[in-house]
């Protein structure tokens, strides 16, 4: 059986989403999105600065990838729905990430306000996904006001500390009807691969590419490590046990009678 | 005339247009995003949008982010 993942209508081909931020040199974005794969990719929006020349980034996003801006900056519902509102307007298509983070030490996500942005983004068309504090409820009501996906944290933003919402994570993968996106906190392929293995639908992976010692290389291993924790997923792993069991034979030792 | 742009007083001609200031600014209008007092400005509109003494523009870009 195909095992596809549709997210807002479309087919998306890669389980590995990619954000563009903390690249030490933008000419490592298309080829971190050629070794990983990676179909969707989230840029940021930022207000243009007069006194320095900057390049346009955009032009590093290869044109078959789905843009996914981000409404980071945003500290209320109505600042992510302007955000995202503007980002549409620039042309790159109908698919938003809302961030609506008030707290700048951990980044945590604001989930009543990021629900009110998600609810009048669907109303507006959008395809709408929230990262959020992980919680199956909020989850719900997300769900409920139309998101096409809820991206919940592994850990805080940048962090590289792996899947530390293991428990609530796995419960919205198993309970939720959409899929689970883990966004955020993941440091290295071995977590990735942890978030598939438990039942998240694809997993979105920036500061731990951007910030390894060779991007394209930790590119490569995460789209490799993605694809290897659905195939887990969907083998189904065995059971754990507390003693041992042997996995050769008991019988026929040389020793016997 | 003086215009707000991203919260800093700018000076600009009379009979400025939103398309011309960013030419003139060096800012290719592509690779840009316009509020102009509050509301966003389609890209094909950068040349007929007038400024105007008082006025108030966000003019934001893509930049790599999470």
């Amino acid at each position: 059986m195909e095992d596809q993942l549709i997210i807002g209508g479309k087919e998306i081909k890669s389980r590995l989403f990619l954000g563009t931020g903390k690249f030490g040199d933008d000419h490592l974005i298309p080829k971190c999105i050629e070794a990983s794969g990676a179909q969707i990719i989230t840029v940021a929006m930022r207000r243009i600065d007069f006194h320095t020349s900057q390049e346009n980034m955009m032009q590093y996003i290869p044109k078959d990838c789905i843009l996914m801006p981000n409404t980071s900056g945003a500290r209320n519902a109505e600042e992510a729905v302007r955000i995202a509102r503007l980002g549409r307007a620039a042309g790159c298509g109908d698919w938003v990430k809302i961030e609506v983070v008030s707290d700048n030490k951990y980044l945590l996500p604001d989930n009543e306000e990021t629900l009110k942005a998600v609810d009048t983004l669907v109303k507006e068309g959008f395809t709408v996904l929230p990262y959020m504090t992980p919680d199956l409820y909020a989850a719900r009501r997300m769900r409920d006001a139309g998101a096409a996906a809820v991206m919940p944290f592994g850990a805080p933003i940048g962090t590289n500390k792996g899947l530390r919402t293991r428990e609530v994570v796995q419960i919205m993968a198993e309970e939720l009807d959409l899929p689970v996106v883990v966004d955020a906190g993941i440091g290295k392929p071995s977590e990735a691969a942890e978030c598939m293995e438990i039942g998240a639908a694809a997993v979105l992976v920036n500061t731990a590419v951007a910030t390894a010692g060779d991007p394209v290389r930790m590119a490569a291993a995460f789209g490799k490590a993605v694809q290897a924790g659905r195939e887990a997923f969907l083998a189904s792993p065995g059971a754990v046990r507390q003693y041992a069991e042997a996995s050769s034979p008991l019988t026929g030792f040389l020793h016997e009678a | 005339m003086k215009i707000t742009i991203n919260g800093e007083s700018h000076t600009c001609q009379a009979g400025e247009t939103l398309l011309s200031f960013l030419k003139a600014e060096g800012i290719s209008p592509q690779t840009v995003v316009a509020e102009y007092n509050g509301s966003i400005v389609q890209m094909n509109q950068f040349g007929t949008t007038l400024l105007h003494d008082g006025d108030s523009l966000e003019l934001l870009r893509f930049v790599g982010g999470g």
